[in-house]
């Protein structure tokens, strides 16, 4: 693909989007566990004032240049999945920065953020954040194995590292989605989702009672301010990441939207239903079923 | 932490060498509050009332029940009261909060923390007193330990009398702090960091232990 500036400028439009639709669905999933406990809940623009706040503080306090890059590495992870991602299949202006390998690339970018964040979190020298990181490595480590499994499966099943091929191989009908195609590579992705998402089962990384915060204890004003946008884009450029590989992607805005919620839901739902995995469960519960199937998709391909 | 853990001090590593360890300067910012950081305005008229604005909208409570009154803040989160409607919500850093509701009694040694979390959190911050306590020492005026008047040691931006008030009025002491703040006069980090010796000189009359720095930013 030739480069032109403007795609610049439609990339931004793309990520503003994402950007409020990921804060408006925090707010929904939000207000929904409000009504289901009886009470009216956040306004729907509640994140968006919380951000205009954080933004808005006066005075900050550094514990040293970690501190500084960590919420920059975050958001980089973030913006870095949607930046080399196709949003939107066949539009000219929503496929973003995508190449013929941008699946490795953006696999990277998944990882990339947890990392600068353990860095930055250790400087700002809180105990809970340290523990709070070591969990979150270790629990996002177990995770991340069966879900680069699945993501393998669908590469070896469409021969292909580019995200835009996978999505037009999957074109015509539901029934060619990966969903339905490769079932058991949807499965071990579907589980591994559970594990990146921050909710129960798998929030003892944030664990609100017991180590208050989690890492970002001691980020406060702008810092936060970052983080929090992060906490808005990364969930749904996830999101549309697994949509583009197993769902059959999206042709227009609404559909994306549509898909995206539902599939937020599934971790939301998950998490309403189960209680939280200690560290060590999380990380037997993804080396047991997850990556047993994830095994099993990569066999399923070779020999079948 | 005693006054002995944060003296200035060499310990020997496990190589052999020598550490020199100051807690002060090692672990809390030794630099007094900011003046012109706190006192920071946009130029733009616009924008901070727009910022104001934002702050009074989005008001999130630091987690720290000090007397009594703490027990009526709970139900303030409850399906009949639900603060999180109005934009409030609770936190359990302070770093992460910009509310702190002194809530009751504070008695010398828990002033000392409430000393130090408040000192903690990001400014513009703003603190609201709950119960006659916190106004001329209530039901306690008479002990030996615990303070009379909260402002001469924090500048408290909203009192909400009563003994204990209940969740109603803290609502309404909430709806007056959010008028406070979007008028522009929710400045009470300003005033501790204009008036901070004077602060200081009374924190330190009471609190004979004082075993922290100054600041503890």
């Amino acid at each position: 693909m030739t480069f032109e500036p403007i795609q610049i400028a439609w990339t931004l439009l793309g990520l503003f989007i994402v950007f409020n639709v990921g804060l408006l669905l925090t707010s929904t999933v939000r207000k929904i566990g409000a009504r289901v406990g009886k009470r009216r809940g956040i306004r729907f623009f509640q994140p968006h004032i919380d951000l205009i706040k954080n933004y808005s503080f006066r005075t900050n306090f550094s514990h040293g240049i970690m501190f500084y890059l960590a919420p920059v590495f975050r958001l980089t992870g973030g913006i870095g999945i949607f930046v080399f991602m196709p949003i939107i299949y066949g539009s000219a202006h929503f496929s973003n920065f995508s190449f013929a390998g941008d699946a490795i690339l953006i696999m990277y970018f998944i990882f990339f953020g947890t990392l600068g964040m353990a860095l930055g979190a250790g400087e700002g020298a809180m105990p809970f954040s340290a523990i709070g990181i070591s969990r979150g490595l270790s629990q996002v480590t177990a995770a991340e194995i069966p879900l680069v499994l699945a993501f393998l499966a669908v590469f070896i099943q469409n021969n292909s590292f580019s995200i835009t091929e996978i999505v037009a191989a999957q074109q015509g009908g539901f029934l060619n989605w990966t969903m339905f195609t490769n079932p058991i590579a949807t499965i071990t992705a579907m589980l591994a989702f559970l594990g990146a998402m921050m909710r129960s089962p798998f929030d003892i990384v944030l664990a609100p009672q017991e180590i208050p915060v989690g890492p970002p204890t001691e980020f406060h004003s702008s810092f936060l301010g970052v983080l929090s946008t992060n906490r808005a884009i990364f969930p749904i450029a996830k999101t549309i990441l697994y949509i583009n590989l197993f769902f059959g992607g999206a042709t227009n805005w609404p559909v994306l939207i549509l898909k995206a919620f539902l599939l937020y839901m599934w971790s939301v739902v998950v998490g309403t239903v189960f209680p939280r995995f200690r560290t060590e469960q999380s990380i037997r519960w993804f080396m047991k079923y997850p990556l047993i199937l994830g095994i099993l998709s990569i066999l399923v391909l070779q020999l079948g | 932490m005693s006054l002995k853990d944060i003296e200035k001090r060499t310990v020997i590593g496990p190589m052999g060498e020598e550490i020199e360890i100051d807690p002060l300067r090692d672990y809390y910012c030794a630099a007094t509050p900011d003046l012109k950081m706190e006192q920071r305005k946009s130029s733009i008229p616009i924008i901070e009332k727009f910022a104001n604005w934002a702050r009074s909208e989005s008001l999130w409570i630091l987690a720290f029940g000090t007397g009594c009154g703490g027990i009526e803040l709970r139900p303030l989160v409850t399906p009949k009261y639900d603060v999180y409607r109005f934009g409030i919500q609770i936190r359990a850093t302070p770093r992460q909060s910009n509310v702190f509701i002194i809530s009751g009694y504070l008695s010398v040694k828990t002033l000392k923390r409430a000393i130090r979390a408040y000192e903690q959190m990001p400014s513009p911050k703003y603190l609201l007193a709950l119960g006659s306590c916190t106004i001329n020492g209530g039901m306690y005026w008479d002990s030996y330990n615990t303070i009379n008047r909260l402002d001469y040691y924090l500048p408290v931006d909203v009192y909400v009398a009563g003994c204990m008030p209940r969740p109603e009025s803290i609502l309404a002491g909430f709806d007056s702090l959010k008028q406070l703040i979007k008028d522009g006069k929710g400045e009470g980090a300003a005033k501790y960091a204009e008036k901070f010796e004077w602060y200081k000189k009374n924190q330190k009359q009471i609190i004979k232990d004082w075993d922290m720095p100054d600041y503890n930013w």
